[in-house]
């Protein structure tokens, strides 16, 4: 398999629920207009998705509730069969797949973390976590010891024997995540995975996500109704809007360059300084000479040297990950993303 | 004007009205039948006499309703001609019942995509309609044109009992015929193998009920069986060839084994208190001297229990999984909700016969419906993440059922067992009609005889033992998993082991009773089996009671009977009797126009217009009286009581566990206290039935009154209403819907006991279907019978619950 080759691959995706969903839509010719569908009982869950997701990479969809979000997700793990349209497993085609090739395939290669953490709760956390192990017919022994793994790596080393019903949502939440880890799958599905928690462990969390991906480098699609957790996570966001894919970019693109209205209405009041790479604002290389001592990497948000920059008169190189100086970033370049104008801001990210 | 304004702005009031007036209007046009048909016979005797007509022309209809006067088919439906299906199908009604079918498939196959595929997808739909096509083809249709130009070939809806009837002799006796050796003759027979098929069913329970409870009271009928099995002779003579010998009989458990095991297992699932209460329970049924039949009605609970359980796990899975078999079987549950105990017994008796395997048939067909309910409600109500959740990792279809959605629902699914042991129990009396032994079957006796102070004593024992048994099974479902692979052999096991332990200490305890009671001259060992009416009894005590209040409190209690039937029960039952067929018809229909529109006045029609048809309209409408009389009285003290309660915190817990120990009672003791003091009437039978339907309201209006949002009383308390403003502007209205519900469990129970009180002369349907249990059981009646019984239920509780469906969405509640 090249590396071209997407993990998941959409290709004009439906899902439309209703009694004579599948006529309607041979009738409608792929142009879908949700008003109309709605007049003949039919609720429009996904509109013509299309978008790949490489190896290594995660995706962010984010939309607000009844968007279709969690629907694409579902699709996408045929927890419910789409409407119309291709979805491609790395390069298979999941949509034609048999009952018994599917259980395969969820068996090995997916792993899913559900939002109200769908424990098990007869189990305790290590039966829980091995429970897919078992399923897959592993023996016992192998599983737990695997379980127990997993229970050191979500850090919740000294409760294996807890039962779900004994722990905070936090808790039952790594549970959730150590149980989708067990059989090492190639693609994690999360289903607004933090959403039911407080928004202190809700961070928590989300660093703890961030630290398993740098270990894991899992393909994920992640799917969530906060913005802020999008831009925090994402390598790509997926904007949706009542089943359709309104943009999909990076953080910064989408926040700098919103492609309709109601993407504009939830970049407006984004501090750009927090999402903004140094990558974006630095220029080329000029015949200046005269640079500072300072260095910053072009991977560095603005934020967290914004400070150096801005104490420092001269320009300040910017490294690459190979230490070799791609640009130089000005002051005033960092002054004007801090206070000034959103449209006037050009992207190079 | 005003008036007028404020009517108007009330709509259903108006209706209400209207509906009221019309009903008045046709109850005052009797004149001429009057007095035919408060007494309950004579206008279907004059009819049978010639006397009068039982139905007029069209003509003569119209000039006696314009001389104020009803014709007589609008008072009381005539035996009606239908069309006979079986006997004449011509050609033409066979052309019509396609064109319907095809007609409601039409839609359905023009819309569909794949027109291949049709068929095989919607085969149910088919069925279904099809089904109406044959109805509407060879039966409505034919039989509207029999009643408008007449002389097809006929029978009328009178017949469908004896047809039932004859059907089920046929099915039973002649279908299907193999020969049969049989050793008396010493010839082959002819036996139907329905017949074969059901006394296998039969003797394979009755089996298992033997060894039960030859294991817990010992015996030798197993023995005897097993020998039938195993050698040439007969068994009894086998059993007269040994007898003596160690092997020709079983012996029994010592009672204080299975008392100290009560106490252990009530220990294991709760704790000290439900096992000092099922230990108690256990000394209590030995030390009185029922331990015999208490563990002939135990054993009998005990086969009869986990087949219904498993039978409703069983079609409960099958119905979460395939859509079609849960439409199939929601009318027969729905049915089976207020289908009458005794009406369980007709067909039982006709196919099994009587007897202990009789009684645990009825049992298990009475007690499989809820379990069937309650496991597919637990299945169904398993997080849908949790289902995909075991999806996603992988599970296939056996893996997710057994691993995922039935332990998860085990709470739900326990319960369901909880409740499976309470019908058994409450079935473990009334099945000692048709022959199931135990304390049911002394307590009918003892009833019988009048004998109250043993009745008494008897009751006590069924409801010792219907709360032990509800206590421990609701504790089982409560109990959480707990984790046991770090423990030791010892640990893990520590429950059994002292159980073996306490076994065999028991038994060496029973085996000294050889000679602590050797010289007593009964020669009893009362360690180990206490014989029937052997124990203490309080018999005396009770009696001496009885006879004090009888003829202590005679005097005052004859007045105020004489008054309650006189001066309220009889006019209140003629009033009933006196509606004309058409009056009844405009009030419920118009009722359920008013509560649910077009839809529920015809679902509430057809129930009424089933039992207006069948030879037992009169009967239902004493049913009905009496249904009405228990439930007004039971709700008005129900929910007083509730709302007084609810005021102290303390008064709710104990008006809370007063309702649970009650609700544990199986129906039929509720009938011994009042046969003890009001002896053989209706106050009796309606006592009994507003005491057993008091229970729902009370317990509804409490919880209801509970559950008011706590922010909603403090705003109330904020805009400073005083106490019965509250009650009466908030918390009722807000709690009016569950309360609702609330009486909608009472009609069922009111029903259910209305019904029983047959069995202490009342002469409403109860009273018929007993008649049919007595004569040897006529099948199609006694099916009838029930459903005339479970349509009066199922009609109110269409209309209680489509009202507080309405009521509750309007509230915003859930």
């Amino acid at each position: 398999m090249s590396d071209q080759q997407p993990v998941i691959k959409c290709d004009s995706v439906y899902k439309i629920f209703g009694k004579n969903a599948e006529k309607m839509l041979q009738d409608a010719n792929g142009k879908v207009v949700a008003e109309e569908f709605q007049k003949a009982g039919c609720v429009v869950g996904v509109n013509n998705a299309s978008f790949e997701v490489k190896k290594g990479e995660m995706l962010v969809v984010m939309g607000l509730s009844g968007s279709g979000k969690s629907t694409l997700l579902r699709c996408i793990s045929r927890l419910t069969d789409a409407t119309a349209g291709n979805i491609y497993i790395e390069g298979e085609d999941l949509t034609s797949m048999s009952d018994k090739e599917l259980i395969e395939l969820r068996r090995n290669k997916m792993g899913m973390v559900f939002q109200s953490f769908a424990l098990l709760p007869h189990k305790t956390v290590l039966e829980n976590i091995a429970f897919p192990l078992q399923v897959k017919g592993n023996s016992t022994k192998d599983s737990m010891q695997r379980a127990k793994e997993m229970v050191d790596l979500v850090g919740l080393t000294g409760r294996e024997n807890y039962f779900p019903r004994e722990l905070s949502g936090g808790q039952q939440q790594r549970v959730g995540i150590a149980r989708s880890l067990a059989v090492e799958p190639d693609i994690w599905f999360l289903d607004e995975p933090f959403s039911a928690l407080d928004p202190l462990i809700r961070k928590e969390m989300q660093d703890e996500f961030l630290r398993l991906q740098s270990v894991l480098n899992k393909t994920i699609l992640f799917v969530t109704h906060d913005f802020d957790e999008a831009l925090r996570l994402a390598d790509r966001i997926a904007i949706m809007k009542d089943g359709i894919i309104e943009q999909l970019d990076t953080p910064a693109n989408i926040v700098l360059n919103p492609a309709t209205e109601y993407v504009r209405k939830f970049t407006e009041d984004v501090p750009r300084e927090k999402v903004l790479k140094i990558k974006s604002v630095m220029e080329p290389v000029g015949d200046e000479k005269d640079f500072s001592d300072l260095r910053v990497s072009e991977d560095a948000i603005i934020e967290t040297v914004a400070e150096a920059v801005l104490g420092d008169p001269k320009s300040v190189p910017v490294l690459n990950a190979n230490d070799d100086i791609v640009g130089v970033v000005h002051s005033s370049k960092v002054i004007h993303v801090l206070f000034g104008e959103n449209s006037t801001l050009e992207s190079n990210a | 004007m005003n008036f007028i304004n404020y009517l108007s702005q009330r709509p259903k009031l108006t209706q209400f009205g209207i509906v009221l007036i019309v009903f008045f209007i046709l109850m005052s046009m009797t004149g001429l039948y009057h007095d035919l048909i408060v007494e309950r016979h004579l206008f279907a005797k004059s009819v049978d006499k010639g006397e009068i007509q039982s139905s007029v022309g069209f003509a003569e209809s119209m000039s006696m309703i314009l001389n104020w006067q009803l014709p007589p088919q609008l008072i009381r439906i005539p035996e009606l001609t239908f069309y006979h299906p079986v006997i004449n199908t011509s050609a033409t009604y066979i052309l019509i019942a396609l064109l319907v079918t095809a007609g409601l498939l039409y839609k359905s196959f023009a819309e569909s995509v794949n027109k291949s595929h049709w068929l095989r997808v919607n085969w149910f739909q088919i069925i279904s309609k099809g089904f109406v096509g044959i109805i509407v083809g060879l039966l409505f249709i034919p039989t509207l044109y029999n009643w408008f130009f007449g002389e097809v070939t006929r029978s009328t809806f009178w017949e469908i009992p004896s047809m039932l009837q004859d059907f089920s002799q046929y099915l039973i006796f002649e279908f299907w015929q193999t020969p049969v050796y049989d050793p008396e003759i010493e010839d082959y027979e002819d036996y139907g193998r329905v017949r074969l098929f059901t006394r296998a069913i039969g003797a394979t329970l009755l089996f298992l009920i033997n060894l039960i409870r030859e294991l817990l009271i010992g015996g030798f009928e197993t023995v005897v069986s097993l020998a039938n099995i195993f050698s040439d002779q007969s068994g009894w003579d086998w059993l007269n060839e040994n007898e003596g010998k160690w092997y020709a009989s079983v012996p029994a458990i010592p009672w204080t084994v299975l008392t100290a095991g009560a106490f252990i297992l009530g220990y294991k699932l709760q704790g000290v208190g439900l096992s000092i209460l099922a230990g108690f329970s256990c000394i209590y049924l030995a030390v009185f001297g029922q331990w015999e039949p208490a563990m002939q009605t135990l054993s009998f609970v005990l086969v009869a229990a986990p087949v219904s359980g498993l039978l409703g796990v069983t079609f409960g899975v099958i119905a979460y999984k395939s859509r079609t078999f849960e439409r199939v079987i929601t009318p027969f549950l729905l049915v089976a909700q207020t289908f009458p105990h005794f009406a369980y017994l007709v067909p039982v008796i006709v196919f099994f016969g009587i007897g202990d395997h009789a009684g645990a048939i009825a049992t298990i067909i009475f007690a499989t419906p809820p379990m069937i309910r309650l496991t597919l409600l637990g299945l169904k109500r398993v997080s849908p993440e949790v289902l995909d959740a075991g999806r996603m990792s992988g599970c296939h279809n056996y893996q997710l059922m057994f691993k995922v959605l039935i332990p998860t629902a085990r709470r739900d699914i326990l319960i369901g067992v909880n409740q499976v042991i309470m019908q058994c129990l409450a079935m473990a009396v009334i099945a000692s009609f048709i022959g199931a032994m135990g304390l049911g079957f002394n307590l009918l006796l003892a009833l019988n005889q009048l004998r109250v102070g043993q009745a008494l004593e008897l009751g006590i024992c069924i409801v010792l033992i219907a709360i032990v048994l509800d206590k421990l099974s609701l504790a089982w479902a409560n109990k959480q998993t707990d984790y046991f692979a770090d423990l030791s052999f010892v640990e893990r096991n520590k429950t059994a082991l002292l159980f073996v332990a306490v076994f065999f200490a028991a038994l060496l305890f029973a085996w000294f009773g050889n000679w602590v009671f050797a010289d007593t001259a009964k020669g009893i060992n009362y360690f180990y089996l206490i014989p029937h009416n052997k124990g203490i009894t309080t018999e005396p005590f009770w009696q001496a009671g009885v006879d004090y209040m009888v003829s202590n409190w005679r005097a005052g209690i004859k007045i105020f009977n004489t008054w309650l039937l006189v001066e309220v029960l009889m006019p209140m039952k003629a009033s009933f009797l006196a509606m004309p067929a058409i009056a009844t018809f405009v009030l419920t229909m118009g009722v359920g126009y008013i509560i649910g529109g077009i839809r529920s006045a015809i679902v509430v029609g057809s129930f009424m217009l089933f039992i207006a048809l069948t030879p037992w309209w009169e009967r239902a409408l004493i049913t009905m009286y009496m249904l009405t009389f228990a439930v007004i009285v039971s709700v008005f003290i129900g929910t007083i009581v509730g709302a007084i309660c609810v005021q102290n915190k303390r008064a709710t817990k104990f008006i809370l566990l007063v309702c649970d120990t009650f609700q544990t009672f199986p129906s039929f003791i509720y009938l011994i206290p009042v046969i003890m003091l009001f002896g053989v009437t209706d106050t009796s039978v309606l006592i009994a039935v507003i005491v057993y339907a008091v229970i729902p309201p009370t317990r509804y209006t409490v919880e209801g009154l509970r559950n008011v949002p706590e922010s909603l009383l403090d705003a109330a308390d904020m805009s400073g209403v005083t106490k019965l403003q509250r009650l009466f502007k908030i918390e009722f209205p807000l709690a009016f819907p569950h309360i609702m519900l609330g009486v909608n469990q009472c009609v069922v129970f009111a029903l259910f006991m209305v019904i029983i009180g047959a069995f202490i002369g009342t002469e409403d349907l109860g009273q018929e279907i007993m008649q049919q249990l007595f004569s040897g059981g006529n099948i199609g009646s006694g099916l009838m019978l029930g459903l005339c019984v479970a349509f009066i239920g199922l009609a109110v509780d269409h209309l209680i619950q489509t009202w507080a469906t309405k009521r509750r969405k309007l509230l915003g509640i859930d």
